[in-house]
């Protein structure tokens, strides 16, 4: 067995006086595929952003590629990190959000070059030969030259995952890609997705509510319930043969909402 | 006579003829004070508004209390300040910058709180994935979220420029010979105030017109998402 590359050790979050996180534990395998569901509230989103360092913790320890992410050894001790400590550990990780968060006033090429020229030091020449060739790779060639609001959602959101991955990260994250889209663009992201997904390296940690595809592309997939994985296991199991009474009930308010309160149904359905 | 121009007080209209080209001497003064005074209020003013914006109090209180105490002292004081005390300390400024400097700093205390708002609309997905993308706060800053703000508060900045014109008069009582300054030492040599002092209105008026239209024209023309840099 491997080491993890991403273990969150009784991690807690709180905002204010509501625990968002209570005494997580999780892990993810190298180059494993992770689908976390739950309802709205259950913390899902906040493992994203705890790892890619958007949102601090209250509580625990949360190990990225065998070093702690939140904390520095210093004097045999955990201490809160640095921010040359977080910067560093920040290069294992790259984020797709809900909201693209593509940057307005730069070209898509720019939006891919910027953060390798200044980050990764690379040349302008090999900068836009990656950003041309991530392009590519989303179907988007011709578009390098636009701004972001000329464009689709769709078309935005593989813009951000290309940026994403123009930092060659180890693990991706992914919070809820095609929330904030119209439906009939999903598919094109999701293929994207599907193709990342089939690099072997690549570690991905994916929030969604396209059970789907969730099923299509995962390794595991962990409902997520207050703040803890309420269930967890390969998805032909967890979304064909649910466990916990939780799960069953919000697989069946996701996949037909008319029946989510109708007893009746449900029971015909056990 | 005045800058070595001699006034015709012959009729109304050669007296007004005459003593143009006099008040534009005063103009070139309004205007060169104007564009001092905002360069200090637009630089100043960003300073401040990032000062208050630090996370640490030991930063953003100093910049929160200077910027209150100069919003809530009078231009005339904070002028009669600078150019009457701190030559007693040495420092010995013309007439002419001590009066661009106090509108400068004047008006930094409001340019900061436009910036302010400026920086807080960008939305904080912007941050979030300059932080995603490694980028430091420094380069976050100046490449992604100021070229946003910017050409927002575009056209409040702009407002704050013909405010500023519209104070250079004060300048005058500390002998700054711009445009009201020279029309009210006419007067007095000609005992006709009247016809100065409204050319010195109507070319007020000709200014911040002007002023005006061209901050309305570079609103309509920046692009409303942000400066793209190339």
């Amino acid at each position: 067995m491997s080491e993890p590359i991403i273990k969150f050790d009784k991690v807690v979050k709180r905002f204010g006086s509501v625990t968002v996180l209570n005494e997580l534990d999780f892990s993810v395998s190298p180059g494993e595929k992770v689908t976390i569901i739950g309802p709205s509230g259950s913390g899902k989103s906040t493992v994203l952003r705890i790892l890619m360092t958007l949102e601090s913790i209250n509580d625990g320890v949360v190990w990225v590629d065998g070093e702690p992410l939140w904390h520095e050894e210093r004097g045999g001790k955990l201490q809160a990190a640095s921010e040359k400590h977080m910067h560093r550990m920040r290069e294992k990780l790259g984020m797709v959000f809900q909201q693209f968060n593509l940057f307005p006033h730069m070209t898509v090429r720019r939006n891919l070059t910027e953060a390798p020229i200044r980050v990764l030091k690379l040349s302008k020449k090999e900068a836009r030969e990656r950003a041309d060739r991530l392009l590519e790779m989303v179907g988007l060639q011709d578009q390098a030259d636009k701004y972001p609001h000329q464009l689709s959602g769709g078309q935005q959101q593989r813009v951000g995952i290309a940026r994403a991955c123009a930092m060659r990260p180890r693990i991706m994250l992914f919070d809820e890609p095609t929330s904030a889209l119209d439906p009939e663009l999903v598919g094109e992201v999701l293929n994207v997705i599907r193709n990342l997904a089939e690099e072997h390296d690549l570690t991905m940690l994916l929030v969604t509510h396209e059970m789907q595809f969730a099923r299509q592309i995962s390794d595991r997939v962990c409902f997520f319930d207050r703040g803890r994985i309420c269930e967890e296991g390969p998805p032909s199991e967890l979304f064909s043969e649910p466990k916990e009474a939780r799960t069953k009930e919000f697989l069946r308010a996701v996949v037909d909402p008319d029946s989510a309160k109708g007893e009746k149904q449900a029971s015909a359905e056990g | 006579m005045l800058f070595g121009i001699h006034w015709d007080t012959s009729s109304d209209l050669a007296f007004a003829a005459s003593i143009l080209p006099i008040l534009l001497r005063g103009m070139v003064i309004t205007i060169e004070a104007t564009v001092l005074g905002f360069f200090i209020a637009l630089v100043l003013g960003l300073v401040l508004a990032v000062l208050k914006a630090a996370p640490t109090r030991i930063v953003s209180w100093p910049a929160l209390v200077v910027t209150e105490f100069v919003r809530d002292t009078p231009l005339l004081v904070q002028l009669f300040f600078l150019y009457y005390v701190l030559p007693e300390y040495g420092i010995v400024l013309p007439a002419f910058l001590t009066g661009a400097l106090a509108l400068g700093v004047q008006y930094s205390a409001y340019t900061s709180e436009v910036y302010r708002a400026g920086l807080e609309a960008v939305n904080r997905g912007q941050h979030e994935a300059a932080r995603a993308l490694n980028l430091t706060t420094t380069r976050t800053f100046t490449h992604i979220v100021l070229p946003q703000a910017v050409p927002r508060v575009i056209p409040a900045l702009g407002n704050y420029l013909v405010s500023i014109m519209k104070d250079v008069p004060v300048l005058s009582v500390v002998t700054v010979l711009e445009m009201l300054n020279v029309a009210k030492i006419i007067g007095d040599r000609t005992f006709n105030y009247m016809i100065p002092l409204s050319m010195v209105g109507g070319l007020y008026l000709i200014l911040t017109i002007l002023a005006s239209a061209g901050v309305r024209y570079l609103d309509l023309k920046l692009p409303k998402i942000g400066i793209p840099l190339k």
